[in-house]
């Protein structure tokens, strides 16, 4: 099995305690790099950043536009752009129509980090008042990737994570407070069984 | 694993054929966007692959300018970024008050939003009697669309707010007539404005600017395209004259960083250095 090499993650209304939780469990090593559409107001600013680089030991910033990804760091899509990953690894922003009513939508970030990373996603959809990622979801699921998503119980609100569930056949559903060591666990993991086959 | 690769040639030659066909380039366009809309148009379809779309392209016109549609930039809105308009209120707009005759570039126009707030602008500034837009975009679709001005009455209640926020000094409404769903923007706003057909990637210089405007175009495209569409950008706009990119697009990455300076470096208005400075 090879190792993931880059996690995603969608996130909606609550989410920005939801993120916190999940990245505060990270350590500054963190092998992989995070990239998170967290639905914001379009006019919001870069906030989201400082508070979420607050909760946590990892450098948390603004994705550029044509900026390379580098591992360790987590990378927000800017408010009103849609995100995409390029094949080689490195981001491109849209203005296109919003996708389920979101700009950034989940479902755009999630299909093109397939093109960029194929089989070696993890993809992880918590809290949010909509369907935005289901469909993302399935097309990771489909190609061999690994879903976790936010037990809706314990979701501020549950329908992203509803849809999730539905749309495919997730690999995870876990309360809020077990996606960080879970996340952390299954890399490490995944890097250890890499090291023994090679 | 080969899927990925066998699809990367089929988008490769797509492009190509549509290229050579028709003479559009998107091959140097970011391609996670264009694979992304690629892939949505398969599926309306009912196409099963990206060469049984190439075939039909290739012999059916009229699917060709679906695709064209999908594969054109096309979204836009009136004063997008109402910070934006009102910087080029505070800073540009004075500058430009030095001049007895403007030539304004709006490049990648769309259906004409953006054009329409600048000429809004433009008259509340005292410029527009003696200002001539050119309003550029390779899709005749939506060039049409921003010729006639006229916009779905839906989005009105956010374009006012817009206008309100940019500085705006009169009521919205003075710029249009609503007719049920649809609002048709004031003639005296097009008077000066030339819609006109002009690809960023194919085509070149056609006059000397005082200002360009290219929102929300260059994100779409590759460093080599930015390069050459800033290069044309360049060798079009006067020495002193202004350049404005969208929010989350720079110059700075580009070759041509050292020759502009910073106006309002948040909004991304960028002025072009006198050579003999």
């Amino acid at each position: 099995m090879n190792p993931f090499e880059a996690v995603v993650i969608g996130s909606s209304a609550g989410g920005i305690k939801a993120l916190s939780m999940v990245l505060a469990a990270l350590p500054r090593e963190f092998p992989l790099p995070i990239i998170i559409v967290q639905h914001l107001h379009p006019h919001s600013d870069s906030y989201l950043a400082h508070i979420l680089g607050s909760k946590c030991e990892l450098n948390v910033k603004q994705a550029d536009e044509k900026e390379t990804i580098n591992k360790g760091v987590v990378y927000l899509a800017p408010p009103n752009y849609h995100l995409l990953i390029e094949e080689d690894r490195s981001f491109s922003l849209s203005i296109d129509k919003p996708v389920t009513y979101a700009r950034p939508s989940v479902d755009v970030l999630f299909e093109t980090a397939i093109y960029a990373y194929q089989d070696k996603l993890i993809a992880i959809i918590l809290t949010g008042a909509n369907n935005d990622g289901s469909q993302g979801v399935k097309k990771i699921k489909q190609i061999g990737g690994y879903i976790i998503v936010q037990d809706p119980a314990t979701a501020e609100a549950d329908a992203m994570p509803k849809a999730a569930i539905a749309a495919s056949k997730v690999d995870s559903i876990l309360p809020i407070e077990q996606i960080g060591p879970y996340l952390l666990h299954l890399v490490n993991r995944s890097i250890r069984l890499y090291r023994q086959c090679h | 694993m080969d899927d990925f690769e066998t699809q990367n040639i089929e988008l490769q030659l797509l492009l190509k054929a549509i290229y050579l066909k028709y003479g559009y380039d998107f091959r140097n366009y970011s391609k996670a966007s264009i694979k992304r809309r690629v892939f949505h148009r398969l599926d309306k379809e009912g196409l099963e692959s990206i060469s049984a779309m190439q075939h039909k392209l290739l012999y059916d016109v009229s699917f060709f300018e679906r695709l064209l549609l999908d594969l054109s930039i096309n979204v836009t809105e009136m004063f997008r970024d109402p910070s934006f308009y009102l910087a080029l209120r505070k800073f540009v707009m004075p500058k430009l008050k030095k001049h007895s005759f403007l030539k304004i570039w709006h490049a990648g126009c769309s259906s004409g939003e953006e054009v329409y707030s600048m000429a809004i602008l433009l008259k509340e500034e005292g410029l527009y009697d003696r200002t001539q837009i050119y309003a550029t975009d390779m899709n005749e679709v939506v060039l049409k669309q921003a010729k006639d001005g006229i916009f779905n009455i839906s989005k009105l209640k956010q374009y006012t707010a817009n206008y309100q926020k940019s500085g705006g000094l009169e009521s919205f409404s003075d710029y249009y007539m609503a007719h049920y769903d649809h609002v048709v923007m004031d003639k005296s706003l097009k008077g000066n404005i030339l819609f006109s057909d002009h690809n960023l990637a194919t085509d070149g210089v056609f006059g000397e600017m005082n200002l360009i405007l290219c929102r929300n175009v260059l994100i779409y495209f590759n460093r080599e395209l930015q390069n050459r569409v800033l290069g044309l950008f360049y060798d079009s706009v006067s020495p002193g004259g202004f350049l404005c990119l969208g929010s989350k697009e720079s110059i700075r990455f580009s070759k041509y960083s050292d020759a502009f300076e910073d106006v309002v470096r948040i909004e991304r208005i960028y002025r072009r250095l006198n050579t003999d400075n």
